[in-house]
């Protein structure tokens, strides 16, 4: 009889919904069917059926074909390269559990390794921002609870957080926001129209790029200063009435994404946004929330942080000390200056997500890959392991976007044979702890 | 003065951690002292006779010590860092870091600095002949005490995030700077005499920024008050004089609030 | 197991009223025993001419959550050329005012502390509080959940519904394996959800409708109801504000009439902390004065409360707390980055960085108002020492604390390299106070008293045979105690030996083993109780923004555990 496990993370994206239903086989090795997941989330549990999966790890051939090497061998080459190189980048981690990224850091700072997460190519920026004028936030239930003013800034999430706006955000029904989305104003501020701009009352567009000169515009009303006629294309009229509008609420919340961290600017856009949120709690109560983008980014951050001191690109390359400079310890800046001697690629796709010049740079050193998939990254790889799917195959801690963590479940078994995070990690450690002891 | 010249032996595989390039460090040190101390890259331990020739010796303190580098230094990180006193001269390219945290003493490149340059800067003289990169005179990461004293001339072109959160000092521009000038001053002043992109004095508290080219986009939070004369770096002109960032924060005194300024040359 | 004999040291332990003799102390097994159980195997210490007290305990410190962290990597300049790796067993440590996991671990053992609570646990997120505490090396640590904004609580105290209240507080600490009852700035934290803040114990929470003061005593009732061993730990209204020491008062006073109901020893129905920010004279920043005084006669004749310090120790600091509108206040004070996180249904959390500077009128006076609490209590075993790490100062500061504390001369020199030190002497007492905390004094304050406080006197806090093994012996010499205060901070600041669960953590101030730390939390046994198991269903299902079933901490998250059971089913 298959069995249904409820309360199952899903272990895609920031939203982290802890409400799936997933059905599977009676003998535990098939996902019948999902229940409750966007279509995303669900495509992501039906991934332990793809058809060609990689069970075992593949090393790459002088004539460019992979070929298949025991667990053994490729835990051998890869505590090797990472003994061998003076400065190695550790990159991922954001698609894998917590606890796998503790044993990780343990390998990084005995092997002089730089850990960088996805942070680094998406909300790096906010975190900067963060670093600098600080973030008055909330949970994303105090959201849905007393939310009368909502704004997304730069950000999609009817296509990247689909079920957020049900969830969170637009639709819900909270304990002093009875009337759901009737009793909201929503906002969206993007320089095209999206579809989450369909479910707003106001579309505001601005001109790719101005955002930073329209959250000034903001600002600068919001204290009763006199504005130029348009800013970014918006016209001033617009900027002071949406100003009184959001003085009037009860509590207002942006949401922002990479039309901020990724136009002009990057960092400063956020700051600005955030230093607009600290304003207008003199007049009412606002919050300010990034829409982070795979479901563990921010655990790595976490544990990151408490272990080390800073929340992505975290050089420990000196073996005493861990420094932290976006610009410099982060992966692209390392890979693009070739900074690093060799690569760790692990819970993420560096080949899909880089700019070319920092892939291609990756390519020419020795690269190792962990990942469940075949992706863009394990090609340009002397070696890929795979290991079992986070959250599918095996559970462990991870944190959603407003830094809540939640447990993801196991709910199938992983193929025969195959390592989790944890278990590779900790071999390579072993091996690393042969390997220098001998030296 | 006493002087010790480097002369580069080898070119680091990556890039060389040189944080004891100073005349601090320098200081009551023979040549083959100097060869002994340490340089880093990555987990390999090395020392500075490894990359350079060395050849001189040090004054006893910081401020009676000249330190002179020959050969390409473009992948030479941290040179200068935290001096007090002295002279360095790079005669080629440098990497990161180079004089951040100076305090005083006199840094002079022959080439271009790369970013992070002259962060935190308390004290002293930079001069940088050819382009700086991004972060010039800037702060640490989330540190809101920025460049505080000292001056930095550039000959060429800087990138981004120009001195952000400066409280104190100068910086004087030949050439064009790109986005980001002055974010979150309050304090010191900045002078550019070619053009900027966009974004000057972005929720700056206090500061002064004057423009001799063209500024991209005047900031919305910005507001012309008037014409003035001034002299400035040697020059005489009339500039239009910009009062803000009014969307930001800023002290009183005497009642009155006190604003940065942009000066843009008519 | 290992057997030690700790021969010829000075013992200081207010458990047994050892005021600085010479005994040996022996270790089996992980416990203190008679010397004649030892065998002649048994590794000899000598502790001649050095102090031996039991472990310190850290009854309140922000060391391990949600704001910690946040403080972590929102301050990457806290780690700017404070990022190293020391000799001994060590991973690398860092920061100054919010040190890393590793470095809080080690610093506390070095200093020779054994147990620390973590002193406000958000139930939601309590899962990362017990990730970093498992992180943390060497010490036991135990956490609270805030309790004192929470609206289940808001709602059943309304109606003074002690015992469905109690259901409710025995559910969470199950579900978070906490300790015990932490209250912060009593429901101005919920009224900061709008912005607004509850600055007396009679202002009523908006919408809720409940008093800080019902909310205070309804905690105390379902405190001692359930007979935890810790009492209400309260974080009391209007914190930091010039002439808040009258709230203070009416805070203590509600203790009136209350008996202490538990099977640990504790005798306090309530654990005011950091008590320095909350004793405040003055109407403003101008004639802003001390009231320590006026705090310790009450404290000192109502003997059902313990307090604790929270010293400022004049230093660059991060200060973090559940009370959120104090933080967006002091944010807009000194301008710096301030964070906030407001948490559905249960609290906040806001953070602020904050320069103590000798410079600065008033930061001085805090500095003595955070002495002259200790000065005036006439108890030791009910006036702990803290600084409400990182708040008042960083923990590692805590020698120099104790350097302040036992030396005049040290509280003098400090005074007069104040910038403003004659205003400072016109606001405060401190300069006419001549007492110096002894050495069995301090062994009340750091040790035996924080143990009993939370209801640990059994078997912590002190040095008689059967009590854990948990001893930290320090170089300092009763008989001939340094002219030159500087020797004892350099002292407290790098144990001899540290005992860890009679293993030997650290030696001359160097980690030499990590030890067996522990997790310490309370599972508490009630009555079945439906209606509350009702409203949780019910909240889950409409107001929080997670599942129920994704709720409680899992026990692999407190993989040692240390569980002291309750039984309130009666």
């Amino acid at each position: 009889m298959p069995k249904v496990v409820t309360d199952v993370t899903c272990p895609f994206c920031g939203t982290l919904c802890d409400d799936l239903e997933v059905t599977v086989s009676d003998d535990n090795k098939k996902v019948l069917s999902v229940r409750n997941a966007c279509a995303i989330g669900a495509e992501k549990f039906n991934h332990t059926s793809l058809p060609g999966r990689v069970t075992r790890p593949r090393m790459r051939q002088p004539d460019g074909t992979f070929k298949e090497i025991s667990y053994d061998e490729a835990i051998d080459w890869t505590a090797n390269m990472l003994v061998k190189s003076k400065k190695t980048l550790m990159y991922g981690w954001a698609s894998t559990s917590c606890q796998a990224m503790s044993v990780g850091h343990e390998i990084a700072e005995k092997v002089g390794g730089v850990v960088d997460n996805c942070a680094t190519v998406c909300h790096g920026s906010s975190l900067i921002a963060i670093q600098d004028v600080g973030i008055p936030s909330c949970t994303l239930g105090e959201v849905k609870n007393r939310a009368d003013r909502v704004i997304f800034w730069g950000c999609n999430p009817a296509h990247a957080h689909p079920r957020h706006m049900s969830r969170y955000s637009i639709f819900p029904r909270g304990f002093f926001t009875v009337k759901g989305h009737k009793g909201r104003k929503i906002y969206c501020i993007d320089c095209r129209y999206t579809d989450t701009a369909r479910c707003a009352d106001e579309f505001i567009q601005v001109q790719q790029g101005y955002d930073y000169e329209l959250l000034n515009a903001f600002r600068t009303a919001a204290r009763g200063e006199a504005l130029p006629d348009t800013i970014g294309g918006v016209p001033k009229e617009k900027i002071y009435k949406i100003v009184a509008e959001l003085k009037e609420g009860r509590f207002g919340v942006i949401f922002f994404g990479m039309g901020l961290t990724h136009t002009l600017g990057r960092n400063h856009n956020i700051d600005i946004a955030i230093s607009l949120t600290r304003d207008m709690n003199d007049f009412t109560k606002f919050s300010i929330i990034a829409m982070r983008g795979h479901w563990n980014v921010t655990g790595s951050g976490q544990v990151l942080s408490w272990q080390y001191g800073f929340p992505y690109a975290v050089d420990l390359s000196r073996r005493t000390k861990a420094r932290y400079q976006t610009g410099e310890t982060t992966s692209v800046d390392l890979l693009v200056r070739n900074e690093v001697e060799a690569c760790f690629n692990i819970a993420t796709d560096p080949g899909a997500h880089f700019p070319i010049d920092s892939v291609i740079s990756m390519s020419k050193k020795p690269t190792v890959t962990v990942d469940p998939h075949i992706n863009m990254s394990t090609e340009i790889s002397d070696i890929h392991i795979p290991v079992a799917m986070v959250g599918v195959e095996t559970g462990g801690c991870a944190y959603r976007m407003d830094n809540v963590p939640i447990e993801t479940r196991k709910v199938v078994d992983a193929p025969d044979g195959m390592l989790t995070d944890v278990e590779l990690l900790t071999r390579i450690n072993a091996r690393v702890d042969q390997l220098m002891g001998a030296q | 003065m006493k002087t010790v010249t480097l002369t580069v032996k080898q070119v680091p595989e990556l890039y060389l951690e040189c944080e004891n390039i100073t005349p601090d460090t320098f200081a009551g040190k023979k040549a083959d002292e100097i060869a002994q101390l340490p340089a880093y890259q990555g987990k390999e331990d090395t020392t500075l006779g490894e990359y350079f020739t060395i050849a001189g010796e040090a004054g006893a303190t910081a401020a009676e010590t000249q330190i002179i580098l020959k050969g390409d230094c473009s992948k030479m990180k941290y040179i200068g860092i935290k001096m007090t006193g002295g002279e360095v001269i790079v005669n080629s390219s440098t990497d990161m870091y180079t004089g951040g945290w100076m305090k005083g003493g006199k840094l002079v490149v022959k080439g271009d600095v790369h970013s992070f340059c002259g962060l935190g800067m308390e004290g002293g003289e930079f001069l940088i002949e050819g382009n700086a990169g991004n972060y010039l005179g800037a702060s640490y990461r989330g540190d809101w005490r920025g460049m505080q004293g000292g001056i930095i001339r550039v000959k060429g072109n800087v990138g981004s995030d120009v001195c952000t959160f400066m409280n104190g000092g100068e910086l004087i521009v030949e050439g064009n700077a790109d986005v980001h000038i002055a974010t979150h001053a309050e304090g010191g002043r900045i002078v550019i005499k070619g053009d900027v992109n966009r974004r000057v004095g972005g929720q700056m508290v206090k500061g002064e920024v004057i423009v001799f080219g063209k500024i991209g986009l005047m900031m919305p939070g910005f507001k012309y008050t008037k014409d003035v004369d001034l002299e400035v770096d040697g020059t005489k002109a009339k500039f239009a004089e910009y009062t803000g960032d009014l969307g930001e924060r800023h002290p009183k005194r005497k009642g009155e609030p006190v604003y940065g300024k942009i000066f843009l040359k008519k | 197991m290992s057997e030690y004999l700790i021969k010829n040291g000075h013992i200081f332990d207010p458990v047994q009223g050892i005021k600085g003799d010479k005994k040996d102390i022996a270790v089996k097994d992980g416990k203190i025993v008679e010397t004649s159980v030892l065998s002649s195997s048994a590794k000899q210490i000598d502790a001649k001419g050095k102090s031996v007290m039991a472990g310190a305990l850290e009854i309140h410190a922000h060391v391990a959550g949600p704001k910690v962290n946040l403080g972590r990597w929102y301050r990457p300049e806290d780690k700017l050329f404070d990022s190293h790796k020391k000799p001994g067993m060590t991973r690398i440590e860092g920061g100054k005012s919010i040190p890393t996991v590793f470095k809080t671990g080690y610093e506390y053992a070095r200093m020779g502390y054994t147990f620390a609570m973590e002193a406000a646990m958000p139930p939601l997120y309590a899962r990362h509080v017990h990730e970093e505490i498992h992180d943390t090396p060497i010490i036991d640590e135990a956490a609270l959940p805030v309790f004192g904004n929470n609206w289940f609580m808001l709602e059943y105290l309304k109606n003074h519904e002690i015992e469905n209240n109690a259901a409710y507080v025995a559910w969470t600490l199950n579900q978070t394996k906490g300790y015990g009852i932490k209250i912060v700035n009593p429901g101005g934290t919920e009224a900061w959800a709008w912005g607004l803040n509850c600055l007396t114990v009679n202002d009523p929470v908006p919408y809720f409708d409940i008093t800080p003061a019902e909310i205070i005593t309804g905690l105390i009732e379902t405190n001692e109801y359930l007979g935890l061993p810790h009492s209400i730990h309260i974080h009391g209204n209007d914190l930091g504000n010039p002439g808040n020491y009258n709230v203070t008062l009416d805070t203590l006073k509600l203790v009136e009439g209350y008996k202490a109901k538990n099977n640990f020893g504790r005798k306090q129905v309530m654990h005011a902390t950091h008590v320095q920010f909350h004793a405040y004279g003055g109407d403003n920043w101008g004639n802003f004065e001390s009231k320590a005084k006026e705090i310790m006669d009450y404290v000192n004749q109502e003997k059902s409360i313990t307090i604790d310090t929270g010293n400022v120790t004049l230093d660059e600091t991060t200060t973090m707390t559940a009370d959120g509108p104090f933080e967006h206040h002091l944010g807009g004070l000194n301008h710096l980055k301030w964070a906030n996180v407001d948490v559905e249904l249960e609290t906040a959390a806001g953070v602020v960085p904050y320069i103590y500077s000798p410079n600065i009128t008033v930061c001085g006076i805090q500095w003595a108002i955070g002495l002259e609490l200790a000065l005036y209590a006439k108890d030791p075993m009910r006036c702990f020492i803290t600084t409400d790490h990182p708040n008042a100062g960083p923990f590692t500061r805590y020698p120099r604390v104790i350097k302040w504390l036992m030396s005049k001369k040290a509280r003098d020199a400090q005074i007069k390299a104040f910038k403003y030190s004659d205003k400072v002497v016109a606001a405060t007492n401190i300069a006419s106070m001549d007492r110096e905390i002894t050495l069995y004094e301090l062994a009340a304050m750091t040790r035996a008293g924080p143990a009993a406080s939370l209801g640990l006197g059994k078997d912590y806090g002190g040095l008689k045979p059967g009590m854990n093994a948990d001893i930290a012996i320090y170089n300092i010499n009763p008989d001939k105690m340094p002219s030159d205060p500087e020797e004892i901070e350099k002292a407290f600041s790098g144990v001899a030996y540290l005992f860890k669960d009679g293993k030997i953590c650290v030696k001359d101030g160097t980690v030499i083993d990590n030890g067996n730390k522990r997790t310490f939390w309370v599972d508490v046994k009630v009555k079945p109780n439906k209606q509350v198991a009702h409203d949780v269903k019910e909240k889950f299902l409409k107001y929080y923004s997670l599942n129920e079933a994704n709720y409680p901490v899992p026990d692999d998250y407190a993989p040692h555990p240390y569980v002291i059971a309750v039984d309130a089913s009666q």
